[in-house]
C-alpha cells in the first residue's frame, strides 16, 4: 500500500539523516575539518618580541641645513609632494630648535617614535593602527577607514593622511588615498633576510653625519644598545610614559 | 498654516496631512540641501580630502563639528521624553514621541556626516566588524547603535497600547544609556593626553551638560515650529516649563566651561593653550567669546529670564535658536581650537624651523564641500522628522485654536 | 493554489544554461582567458586560484602586516611579478589595466578590486630593493623570480 511504503521510506530516511547528522557532529567535535581554509604561511618565522627595533639620534651630529634623511625617505617610499605643503604627506621632518634660556640651537629629524604604549594604537577603532611584536608601530591600510583619530592622538604629529589619489607607488611601500600613514622604520628593509637599515639612517651615514643609528634595542651587542648604555639619552614627551623606540642624545 | 489633521486609530495622536504647498516646499528644500551634501561627499571621495580645508594639522573640520553637534543634541533631545516617562511629569507626555523621533533623526544625521567624511567610507563594513575595544570610537559604535535600537523600542512602547506599561523601564534604561553615550562622546577628546586643549576628564560631564542644553533647545524649537505649522496651540505651561529647564541647563554648561578653563588657567603647563583659546586665537577666540559665551549662553539666559522677553514666545524661540548656534560655536572651538594650537613636543625650547609646521598655530580655512556636508546632515535629520510625522502618528492633538 | 512548478518561469534560466553550455571560448558568456604569465605554472592550480585567490590574499596580507612574513607563496607582489605583461616596446603594463590579468576577470564578474589604490600594479624595477629574500619556499616561484629580468 502507498501509505505503508511511504511510512517505511520515511523511517529509513529519518534514520539516515540522524546517523549522518551524528557522524558530522562527532567529526566536528573531534576536530576533523571538512573545509580546509588555505594557510599561506611561509616556513620562515614570524617576528617576535625578543627583538625591539629602535633608533638613537645624536642631535649634535645632525647638520641643520641637511635634509638627506627626508629626501631618502621620500625616495624610498615614493612620497612625492603635490605642491600642497599643508596636506602633503611627511613621514620624517627636520626640526631646528632654540633653547629658551641658553639660546643654543640644535637640529634633529623627527618621525614616528614607535612607542611601546602608543596612543595611536589605543584610539584606532578598527585596530588598523597596531604595534608589531618587534616594536614597529604600523598602520594596516587594509582596514584603515581614514577616520584620522590616530592623528589627533599622536603626541608627535607623526602621522599623515593621504589627501589625493596616488599612482606609481613603490611595490614595497603601498600607499593610498584615504588612509593614514607614518614612518614604518622601513619594515620592508628590516624584514629582509639580510636586513638593511631604514633609508634615513642609511642616507645620514652616506652624508657623513651618522646622526641616526638603527638597531635592536634588546640586543646588548648592537650599536644602539651600547650607545644607549654608555651615554645619557632622552625620549620626547617623557611625561607621557610612552617608552619610545626612538631616543635622542644631545638635544 | 492651519491644516486639517487626519485622525487615525488613536485619538490622541495623528499624522500630518502633508499635502500643502508649504509642506512640499519644505521637503524639496531639505532634499536639495541633502543632494548638495551628497555632491560634496562625491567630490571629497573622488578627489581626495585635498579639496577640503582639512590638512595634516587641522585633521578634523566642519563636518566633524556638525556631526558631533548633531550627536550631542540627539542625546539631549530625549529630555522631554525622559521628563514624562521617567520623571512622571505628565505635562510633557504628549510630546514624548516627537522627542524620540527628533533624537533618532539627529543621531542618524550626525552619524551620516561623520561616516561620509571618512577617508574610506566604503570601508564602513570594516568599521562595523573590526573592533579595537580600547578605542572610544569603537565603544561609540555600540553606544550609538544601541541608542537607536532602544529609542525605536521606546517609541514602540509608546505607540503600542499594550506596551505602555513598560514605557517607564525602557525610558529609564534609555536615560542611563544616553548618559553613557554622551560620556563616550566627550571622552573622544578627554582621553587625548597629547593635546593640551583636551586631556581633561571633565569633558565627559561637560558634554552631558551640553547635550541637555542643546537637546532641550532643539526639542523646544521643534515643538513650537510643529505647533505653528499645523495650527495647534502649545500650552504655556509646556513652553515655559521647557524654557526654565533650558535656562538651568545653559547655566550648567557655563559652569563646566568655567571650571574646565579655570582649572587649566590655574594648573601649571596649560597657560599656553588657554592664552591661545581665550585671547590670541583669532577666529577661535571670537567664536569662544562672541559665539559660545555671549550669543550661546549669556544672551539666551538674558532672554529667558528678563521678564519682557521671557514672556514672549518669539523671544523664547530666539533664545533656543541662539543656544543651538552657540553650541555649534562651542564645538568648533573644541575641535578646531584644540587642533590649531601646536603640540608642545619640546618643552623649554622654541621651534625656529620645521618641515611639518611644528610650533606654529595652524589656520583653518573651511571649504564649501565641508560646509555642504555638514548642512546636508542637518537637512537629513529635519527631513527624517518631517517625513516621520507624515508616516506615523507622532503629532499630538493638542487643543486647536488660540 | 496547487504547488506545481511553473515551467514557464524556469524557461529563461534554461535558455541561459543552454547558452552557456554551447558557448565557445572567447564568447561573452564565459570569463575571458587572461594573457599567459611567466614561468611554468602558478603557485596553485587554476581552479583553486579562481575560487580562493581572494582568501589567500586576505590571509597573506595579515601574515605580512602582523608577522612580517614576506615573499611567501601567496604574496601579492609575487602574483604581479609573474602576471604582469610587457608590451611590444618592452614597457611593463599594469595588471589592472584593461584586458590585463586581474582586470579581465574582475570586470567580467563585476567585482571591484581594492588592491591597486595602494599597491603597485607593476613589478619592481629596482633589483636592489627587491633582492630575493631567503624566505621563499616555493621552488617554482624562486625559479621564476630568478629567471625574470631585473632581479638578481
Amino acid at each position: 500500500m502507498a501509505d505503508g511504503s511511504n511510512a517505511l521510506a520515511d523511517k529509513s530516511r529519518r534514520r539516515f539523516l540522524t546517523r549522518t547528522g551524528a557522524a558530522v557532529a562527532l567529526g566536528l567535535a573531534a576536530g576533523v575539518r571538512f573545509i580546509d581554509f588555505p594557510s599561506a604561511r611561509a616556513e620562515s618565522s614570524a617576528v617576535s618580541g625578543t627583538q625591539r627595533w629602535g633608533m638613537l639620534i645624536d642631535s649634535s651630529k645632525c647638520a641643520s641645513g641637511c635634509s638627506a634623511c627626508v629626501q631618502a625617505c621620500s625616495d624610498e617610499h615614493g612620497i612625492s609632494g603635490h605642491g600642497r605643503p599643508q596636506t602633503d604627506a611627511q613621514w620624517i621632518r627636520k626640526v631646528t630648535l632654540r633653547d629658551n634660556e641658553s639660546g643654543r640651537e640644535t637640529s634633529l629629524p623627527l618621525m614616528c617614535q614607535h612607542c611601546e604604549n602608543p596612543p595611536c594604537v589605543d584610539v584606532c577603532p578598527t585596530g588598523a593602527s597596531f604595534r608589531r611584536a618587534d616594536g614597529v608601530v604600523l598602520v594596516d591600510k587594509h582596514i584603515c577607514i581614514g577616520c584620522r583619530y590616530c592623528m589627533l592622538a599622536c603626541p608627535f604629529k607623526a602621522r599623515s593622511f593621504v589627501h589625493e589619489n596616488l599612482s606609481d607607488q613603490k611595490p614595497w611601500s603601498p600607499r593610498g588615498k584615504g588612509t593614514v600613514e607614518s614612518c614604518n622604520l622601513c619594515v620592508h628593509r628590516i624584514d629582509e633576510a639580510k636586513g638593511r637599515v631604514p633609508a634615513c639612517a642609511e642616507a645620514c651615514e652616506r652624508e657623513g653625519h651618522g646622526a641616526i643609528q638603527f638597531g635592536d634595542l634588546y640586543d646588548p651587542a648592537s650599536g644602539v644598545a651600547k650607545a644607549l648604555a654608555q651615554q645619557e639619552s632622552q625620549e620626547l614627551r617623557a611625561d607621557l610614559r610612552l617608552n619610545t623606540g626612538v631616543r635622542y642624545q644631545n638635544l | 498654516m492651519a491644516t486639517v489633521s487626519k485622525i487615525t486609530g488613536s485619538s490622541d495622536f495623528s499624522v500630518i496631512e502633508g499635502s500643502s504647498a508649504g509642506f512640499y516646499a519644505l521637503v524639496a528644500g531639505l532634499a536639495a540641501v541633502i543632494a548638495a551634501g551628497l555632491w560634496a561627499t562625491h567630490a571629497m571621495e573622488s578627489e581626495g580630502h585635498h579639496v577640503t580645508g582639512m590638512t595634516n594639522q587641522i585633521v578634523w573640520g566642519i563636518p566633524h563639528v556638525f556631526a558631533i553637534f548633531l550627536i550631542v543634541t540627539a542625546s539631549g533631545a530625549l529630555n522631554v521624553a525622559s521628563l514624562s516617562s521617567v520623571m512622571g511629569q505628565k505635562m510633557y507626555a504628549p510630546f514624548a514621541r516627537l522627542s524620540a523621533l527628533l533624537a533618532v533623526a539627529l543621531l542618524l544625521g550626525g552619524l551620516t556626516v561623520i561616516t561620509l567624511d571618512l577617508g574610506r567610507p566604503d570601508r564602513l563594513v570594516v568599521a562595523l566588524t573590526h573592533f579595537n575595544m580600547k578605542s572610544v570610537f569603537a565603544w561609540n559604535v555600540f553606544l550609538y547603535t544601541g541608542f537607536l535600537l532602544l529609542a525605536a523600542l521606546y517609541l514602540w512602547t509608546l505607540m503600542e497600547r499594550r506596551m505602555n506599561r513598560i514605557t517607564k523601564p525602557v525610558a529609564t534604561v534609555l536615560l542611563l544609556w544616553r548618559i553613557v553615550l554622551t560620556t563616550g562622546t566627550g571622552l573622544i577628546f578627554g582621553v587625548l593626553v597629547a593635546r593640551e586643549a583636551y586631556d581633561i576628564a571633565i569633558m565627559a560631564p561637560m558634554f552631558i551638560a551640553m547635550s541637555l542644553s542643546f537637546g532641550t533647545a532643539a526639542c523646544l524649537l521643534l515643538l513650537m515650529a510643529t505647533g505653528a505649522c499645523t495650527g495647534r496651540f502649545l500650552d504655556d505651561a509646556v513652553v515655559h516649563g521647557l524654557k526654565r529647564i533650558l535656562a538651568w541647563f545653559v547655566t550648567l554648561v557655563l559652569y563646566f566651561v568655567m571650571v574646565s578653563h579655570g582649572v587649566k588657567l590655574y594648573a601649571a603647563g596649560y597657560q599656553g593653550v588657554e592664552r591661545f583659546l581665550l585671547l590670541e586665537g583669532g577666529v577661535i577666540t571670537s567664536m569662544f567669546w562672541m559665539g559660545q559665551i555671549v550669543a550661546g549662553s549669556l544672551g539666551p539666559l538674558w532672554l529667558m529670564l528678563w521678564p519682557p522677553t521671557a514672556r514672549s514666545r518669539p523671544w523664547i524661540a530666539a533664545a533656543a535658536a541662539l543656544v543651538l548656534l552657540g553650541g555649534l560655536a562651542q564645538i568648533y572651538v573644541i575641535v578646531i581650537g584644540g587642533l590649531a594650537f601646536p603640540l608642545q613636543i619640546f618643552p623649554g625650547k622654541e621651534v625656529i624651523e620645521s618641515g611639518f609646521f611644528d610650533g606654529v598655530v595652524s589656520h583653518y580655512q573651511p571649504s564649501l564641500p565641508e560646509l555642504l556636508l555638514g548642512l546636508g546632515g542637518v537637512a537629513m535629520s529635519l527631513l527624517i522628522v518631517v517625513l516621520g510625522m507624515k508616516v506615523l502618528e507622532f503629532l499630538p492633538n493638542f487643543r486647536s485654536g488660540g | 493554489m496547487t504547488p506545481r512548478l511553473n515551467f514557464l518561469g524556469l524557461l529563461p534560466a534554461l535558455i541561459l544554461l543552454c547558452g552557456i553550455a554551447a558557448a565557445e571560448e572567447g564568447s561573452a558568456l564565459l570569463p575571458p582567458i587572461p594573457p599567459p604569465a611567466k614561468g611554468e605554472e602558478c603557485v596553485e592550480p587554476t581552479d583553486v586560484m579562481r575560487r580562493d585567490h581572494m582568501r589567500f590574499l586576505m590571509h597573506q596580507r595579515d601574515d605580512t602586516m602582523h608577522q612580517g612574513i614576506r615573499g611567501a607563496k601567496h604574496s601579492l607582489v609575487g602574483c604581479i611579478d609573474c602576471h604582469a605583461q610587457t608590451d611590444a616596446q618592452g614597457v611593463v603594463i599594469a595588471v589592472n589595466a584593461k584586458g590585463q590579468f586581474c582586470e579581465s576577470c574582475h570586470s567580467f564578474a563585476g567585482v571591484r578590486m581594492d588592491c591597486f589604490g595602494c599597491h603597485s600594479a607593476v613589478p619592481a624595477a629596482d633589483p636592489v630593493s627587491m633582492a630575493l629574500p631567503e624566505r621563499i619556499t616555493s621552488p617554482a616561484l624562486a625559479a621564476v623570480r630568478l629567471a625574470s629580468p631585473g632581479v638578481d
